[in-house]
């Protein structure tokens, strides 16, 4: 379980994140949502550890974040951003191999070799293996990123749970690969793994969302599950006009924007 | 990226390495027969050198020369594929961030002023003085560049670019300045300083670039798996358990070991650095550990075949060997340099 205590993040002055307190469970897809600068992003990233809090407490399984080596927190944490732009060329192969960079020191075991492969497979990019990553298509990319961030994690520590933390993960996918990537990232959910996303599109987070919360300026406006989303708690965080449908065939609510 | 693997590229390079090492020993002003290298090999290994002066040629000017190329070319590329890995650019190399010309500035400074500061400690340290002095001069030159370039947290190549300029003139304007106060012919020959030669090379100065290169390459495997990670960039290599800041220092650091030490024994030889990654990278793959071990093989390689011609071209003179690199690698750079403004649109440009 990731615990999070009056969380407080700063830019000089600046308050980004403003004592945020919550928790987040393993086996469901909690998404953050909230509008552009309301602090999303850098809360995740200071719960990630890549972010040093001013105040607040950020605990792993009861373990506060600051005790845990760096690679020790590579092992059970794993983060996916968006794209990350490459300059150079490399291999697929080569790209998922860094999830397991902070389990092996010189060379890769043969159990690192079987993970990637695992994990090629799961992904439908074992075809892919020796192509230049440069010349993949966005989707392709996405998968490549998506199997080195699970390769990271792909196995349990002995002292605690897994971790992995999706930032905008599909902001720069056309529709179809946005579907087809989070109908995989939720059906990892069933892996008790703490999941948590940063979503742009409301729609997307309420068709995927187990748990929602809703930021803005640098605090929790609203958490739960989706009961809690309504017209009027959209406008008061988004400043915008909706109204919430129920989609006969899914189940889930649809918003559309006035 | 084709299918041949790894250890074969490495064996090929090894010989390479040996052919280009054994027809260096060759040619010359001097030229020297094979069999003659044979059995003067054979005399050195069993301890009893014969009496001729080919032999004595050979073992105190010519193997020491190669020997220092092969260990030169080694270094600069290893700097070379260090720090483009570090800027993840492909057109950084160390001639270009100040390395070079702020080693060349500190050695010359002990070259010309070393006989007014005599000083116990100066003694003591004896052939440690120069590549010391190099080291400063090679670390203060390239943190500056770093410093200026490096804005927000996020290096701007085109600032690099034009503060390794500013940098690069400032110490080569240091360097003339001693050149022209020295008394000392060597020190007086800009040549020296500007375009590097390797004929001062003896088992003194061979040695000391010999531990520099072998140590400095066997630190920069450890952090292979670091920079490869730093290619997706600083914060997912974070993420991956990577002390990005202390990623960054320590390599700066082995950059400036690897090339300032070589520095203060043959002058600047500049875009070694900058074509032999780009080579290996065409060749096979960006993976670190390859451009490592491969830039240490082919850099030594290449580095021997410039200063072969740099002998055989005009002999029995000889021409400065940075006149042969730069012949090569300026336009490799410039041919970079192209291909970088038109991905810059796309955002490739920042480190």
């Amino acid at each position: 379980m990731l615990s999070i205590e009056h969380l407080v993040c700063r830019i000089g002055e600046r308050t980004i994140v403003d004592g945020i307190s919550i928790s987040f469970v393993p086996g469901q897809l909690h998404v953050i949502v909230g509008p552009n600068g309301s602090g999303k992003s850098t809360f995740l990233k200071a719960f990630s550890g890549e972010w040093t809090p001013a105040a607040g407490h950020v605990t792993y399984d009861g373990i506060g974040l600051g005790r845990f080596e760096r690679v020790d927190l590579a092992r059970r944490r794993s983060v996916m951003t968006q794209l990350p732009e490459l300059h150079f060329p490399l291999s697929v192969d080569e790209i998922v191999m860094m999830g397991r960079y902070p389990h092996f020191s010189f060379r890769p075991s043969a159990r690192d070799k079987a993970i990637c492969e695992e994990v090629k497979g799961l992904l439908s990019i074992d075809g892919l293996g020796e192509r230049d990553y440069l010349t993949l298509s966005g989707g392709e990319r996405q998968r490549v990123q998506f199997a080195r961030a699970l390769a990271q994690i792909w196995e349990a520590p002995p002292d605690g749970g897994r971790y992995l933390f999706l930032d905008e993960p599909v902001s720069s996918l056309d529709i179809h690969y946005q579907h087809q990537f989070l109908r995989l990232a939720r059906s990892l959910v069933k892996e008790n793994i703490v999941l948590i996303a940063v979503l742009h599109d409301l729609n997307l987070a309420l068709q995927y969302a187990d748990r929602i919360v809703f930021m803005q300026q640098g605090r929790v406006m609203a958490e739960g599950t989706l009961d809690i989303v309504t017209g009027g708690l959209i406008r008061e965080v988004f400043d915008i006009e909706a109204r919430l449908l129920d989609d006969p065939e899914g189940g889930r609510p649809v918003i559309v924007f006035a | 990226m084709k299918k041949i693997p790894f250890h074969s590229y490495y064996i090929a390079l090894g010989l390479l390495l040996l052919i280009s090492l054994i027809v260096s020993a060759r040619v010359g002003a001097v030229p020297i027969e094979y069999d003659r290298i044979l059995l003067f090999v054979r005399h050195a290994f069993s301890g009893k050198p014969g009496p001729s002066i080919e032999e004595q040629l050979f073992l105190q000017i010519r193997l020491p020369r190669v020997l220092l190329c092969a260990l030169t070319g080694a270094s600069l590329s290893v700097a070379g594929a260090l720090m483009q890995a570090l800027f993840r650019n492909p057109i950084v190399e160390p001639g270009l961030v100040g390395t070079s010309s702020g080693a060349s500035l500190g050695a010359a400074f002990v070259f010309v002023m070393g006989k007014s500061l005599s000083g116990a400690w100066l003694d003591a340290l004896g052939p440690f003085v120069l590549p010391l002095a190099a080291f400063a001069g090679g670390g203060l030159a390239t943190w500056l560049v770093y410093r200026l370039s490096n804005v927000y947290g996020k290096v701007n190549v085109n600032t690099l670019l034009l503060a390794g300029i500013a940098v690069n003139a400032l110490a080569a304007g240091g360097t003339g300045f001693f050149s022209y106060i020295a008394r000392d012919p060597q020190a007086r020959s800009i040549v020296f300083w500007n375009l590097g030669t390797l004929s001062g090379a003896d088992w003194t100065n061979t040695g000391i670039v010999a531990f520099s290169t072998l140590t400095g390459i066997g630190l920069s495997l450890r952090y292979s798996r670091a920079l490869n990670a730093l290619l997706l960039g600083e914060t997912e290599a974070g993420y991956l358990g990577v002390n990005t800041r202390r990623l960054k220092t320590r390599i700066l650091l082995l950059n400036t070991f690897l090339v300032a030490v070589a520095t203060s024994v043959v002058g600047v030889i500049s875009f070694v650095g900058l074509i032999v990654p780009h080579i290996l990278r065409l060749l096979k793959s960006s993976d670190n550990r390859w451009l490592i071990i491969g830039s240490a093989l082919l850099g030594a390689v290449l580095l021997n075949i410039a200063d072969m011609l740099a002998r055989v071209i005009v002999a029995p003179s000889e021409f400065p060997i940075g006149v042969i690199t730069a012949f090569a690698g300026a336009p490799v750079f410039l041919f970079l340099l192209i291909r970088a403004g038109r991905q810059q649109q796309k955002g490739g440009f920042y480190a």
